[in-house]
């Protein structure tokens, strides 16, 4: 590596070309372009390029009426359905003066967290495919499929739920299911050390992250980055823990951070490594919410062509990449004067230019891949 | 490959090579083969059908998809390749990098107008024989967004032909395993010998390729 | 700090640029500022040790039909304080500072409202369209917009 990055003599004649990684190209978690402009095996820059999967999300949610807004959340960052959902409702429910019941309220941090590990598995796997190792998104999706069987059962989908509603949830918990989430949180435990040993600890993949793609602090707070990139890079922010929402501030949990272990703090590795130990924390917080279950309703009675009094809120929420949340405004009719998504991945990539400059190809992917993206909510 | 098409009433290999080649060249050359084997007594009835059938049988069991994820859609079509619906038992596991390799393009997830013409091209790097899945609502027609979606191509058949819908938003993956089989059922039934069958004849003949 | 304290503490220092204090029924208060104070407000918002706004959560483009408005949500990491700015602009010619050059986060933030609402924000690095393809014509998000019949030969009917 230093040999490749280390200047050459001037009487090598060399020549700097533009190339396009993607839309279509495997490392780039869906439509993203970059444009990198290349000295040999060295990218002096990239500019991102994205609009790729803009789905006109937020002319959509000015059309239809507060209710149907929720399934096309459920469409932005689709590896987190169930968190994108909550985030609308907990918004339109502050606006609206909306009492939502403690059992839903602990039944949609109990999907969110499921969701999460969800997510993160999916991110796990993928990441180990973008640095060429192949098993570990098998292992991924193993795990991943339960959960999905588990929101089969509780909502009718596989991907996109459907399931936090205006005031509620769509259904209960069964204790059948309850059950059968306990197994998954028994058998998730079993499978994480095998993670670990699989990945995380792999001398080949610490070679690849360690010290690749490092995020100061101060850096990654200016671009305004959240979630697990803001954690790896140190900063101690959960908006969970922050701002709490939908009752956290009952669960006891702790915020993993990027220590720096295999590298500097801040690097590719530490960013991983923060999503694996959030799985951890979530089994602990979805433990915590089916011990604590409260017994009641599930859904209050909101009406169907529900009217908002005129007003604007904007509730952040901590998705698995990040923070998320509808800045929403209300003229008082039955369908909002204006919705304006924060994606978190939005924010994330956008510290790509200012990241990728004199790395070798091959790290780009690695940094891009760390930062995990999902283009749904970056071009919405 | 049982769902070729009865062939009623028997025809002898020649007639089948004078239909299925159009170029005088190519089937003098094609006959001149045929008399070889006859003289060298291989028999009269065999040629024709049987390796048309065999290519489909090959070619329908080893479709190599695109690695081509647009939105949801896409990671219902990663569920598939993964561990538990194993999109390899039927040959459609190894997924390409790049269209020169592929011969499956899985359209999953919403095109935009930004991303139609690099779809389009990338339909057109794939090399003959190819065959498109359109996956999911918004490839059909636009899906959720088709009423107010003013940057989304509503139906990816106005951009490139389509082999095969599969509708739902996502599609379970046993409903693409399902859309799989169909497309392949529809290969075998095709005559990947007989020129005026070929793809690329049909869309002249009926001129739906591309607006 | 209150949204309430940091809208005294900016009526104090910045005066006739700052509008006056409003506290809704419903919702979240937002602070109201002159265009043209608006890149000092930033600045003194982000520097003061006792606002310290480090982070820019959005920025998001309004159209009232009678007018736009940018609006501008800030949190302080430290302080764990949050406020809402709105500017105001005329609906013919909006024109506001970039606060790009504040919060590296600003760029694509205010290029998405320059792409779907039209709003120029004036000293930003490389106003352009974002989202939508460069040859675009009109800003989407804006209440009289209305969708193309086609767009290179695909029609979108």
């Amino acid at each position: 590596m230093t040999l490749l990055t280390a200047p050459r003599p001037d009487t090598l004649r060399t020549e700097e070309l533009l190339v396009n990684m993607g839309p279509q190209h495997p490392s780039t978690h869906g439509v993203l372009r970059l444009v990198v402009r290349t000295d040999g095996e060295i990218v002096r820059e990239a500019w991102p390029q994205i609009g790729f999967l803009h789905r006109c999300f937020e002319k959509v949610a000015e059309s239809v009426t507060y209710a149907q807004v929720t399934p096309y959340c459920d469409r932005m960052d689709y590896l987190a359905s169930m968190n994108n959902g909550l985030a609308w409702c907990l918004a339109v429910e502050r606006l609206g003066g909306i009492e939502v019941p403690e059992r839903a309220a602990y039944l949609r941090v109990m999907m969110a967290e499921l969701n999460r590990i969800a997510s993160h598995l999916l991110a796990f796997g993928t990441y180990a495919l973008d640095l060429g190792a192949f098993t570990p998104f098998l292992y991924g999706f193993r795990e991943r499929e339960l959960i999905l069987s588990i929101f089969e059962k509780i909502s009718g989908g596989r991907l996109l739920y459907h399931y936090p509603r205006l005031g509620g949830v769509a259904r209960d918990l069964t204790p059948e299911l309850a059950g059968e989430i306990r197994a998954f949180i028994a058998q998730m435990r079993r499978a994480w050390p095998e993670y670990n040993e699989l990945l995380s600890e792999n001398q080949i993949f610490i070679k690849r992250t360690a010290n690749v793609g490092v995020i100061p602090a101060a850096m990654a707070v200016a671009y305004g980055l959240t979630g697990p990139c803001l954690r790896g890079s140190g900063v101690k922010f959960d908006l969970r823990r922050a701002k709490p929402y939908s009752l956290y501030e009952r669960f006891d949990f702790d915020i993993p951070v990027g220590e720096g272990i295999k590298g500097e703090v801040g690097d590719c590795w530490d960013r991983y490594w923060v999503r694996m130990r959030e799985i951890i924390e979530s089994l602990r917080i979805i433990e915590q919410a089916l011990d604590g279950l409260p017994e009641g309703e599930i859904q209050t009675k909101v009406s169907r062509t529900l009217k908002l009094p005129a007003g604007e809120v904007y509730v952040p929420c901590e998705n698995p990449r990040g923070e998320s949340g509808y800045y929403l405004i209300s003229d008082g009719k039955t369908s909002p004067l204006r919705v304006k998504a924060r994606g978190p991945s939005f924010n994330n990539l956008s510290i790509t230019h200012a990241l990728v400059r004199d790395v070798l190809i091959a790290d780009v992917v690695a940094i891009v891949g760390s930062i995990d993206i999902v283009l749904g909510e970056v071009d919405r | 490959m049982s769902a070729n098409p009865p062939a009623s009433p028997p025809r002898t290999a020649e007639q089948m090579l004078r239909e299925a080649i159009t170029d005088p060249r190519e089937l003098t050359r094609y006959l001149s083969y045929l008399d070889r084997i006859k003289s060298e007594g291989m028999g009269t009835s065999v040629m024709v059908a049987p390796l048309e059938a065999a290519i489909n049988w090959a070619r329908a069991n080893s479709l190599w998809p695109l690695t081509f994820g647009l939105a949801c859609c896409a990671i219902e079509m990663m569920a598939v390749g993964a561990s538990r619906f194993d999109l390899d038992r039927f040959g459609a596991g190894a997924f390409r990098p790049t269209p020169r390799q592929a011969d499956l393009m899985i359209v999953a997830g919403t095109v935009t107008h930004k991303m139609a013409p690099r779809v389009m091209r990338l339909y057109e790097q794939i090399p003959e024989p190819k065959f498109v899945m359109a996956m999911g609502a918004c490839t059909i027609g636009g899906g959720p967004y088709v009423k107010h979606g003013y940057h989304v191509v509503k139906g990816i058949d106005r951009i490139v032909p389509v082999d095969i819908y599969v509708p739902g938003c996502p599609p379970r993956p046993e409903a693409l395993l399902d859309a799989l089989f169909k497309l392949q059922a529809r290969i075998g039934s095709d005559r990947p010998l007989a020129a005026r069958w070929s793809k690329r004849a049909e869309n002249e003949l009926t001129g739906s390729a591309r607006p | 700090m209150t949204p309430q304290e940091i809208h005294a503490r900016l009526t104090e220092r910045f005066g006739d640029a700052i509008g006056p204090w409003t506290e809704p029924e419903r919702g979240d208060p937002h602070i109201a500022v002159a265009p043209g104070s608006l890149h000092a407000v930033c600045a003194f918002l982000r520097d003061d040790p006792e606002l310290k706004f480090d982070y820019l959560q959005l920025i998001s483009g309004v159209d009232w039909t009678d007018r736009l408005s940018s609006v501008y949500h800030l949190m302080s990491l430290s302080h764990g304080h949050g406020v809402v700015l709105r500017v105001d602009l005329e609906r013919g010619n909006p024109r506001v500072a970039s606060v790009a050059d504040l919060w590296p986060t600003a760029d694509w933030h205010e290029r998405e409202a320059w792409d779907l609402l039209g709003i120029v924000y004036e000293g930003h690095p490389g106003l352009r369209r974002i989202l939508l393809p460069e040859d675009w014509e009109g800003h989407p998000l804006r209440k009289d917009y209305a969708a193309p019949a086609a767009y290179h030969g695909v029609t979108n009917a």
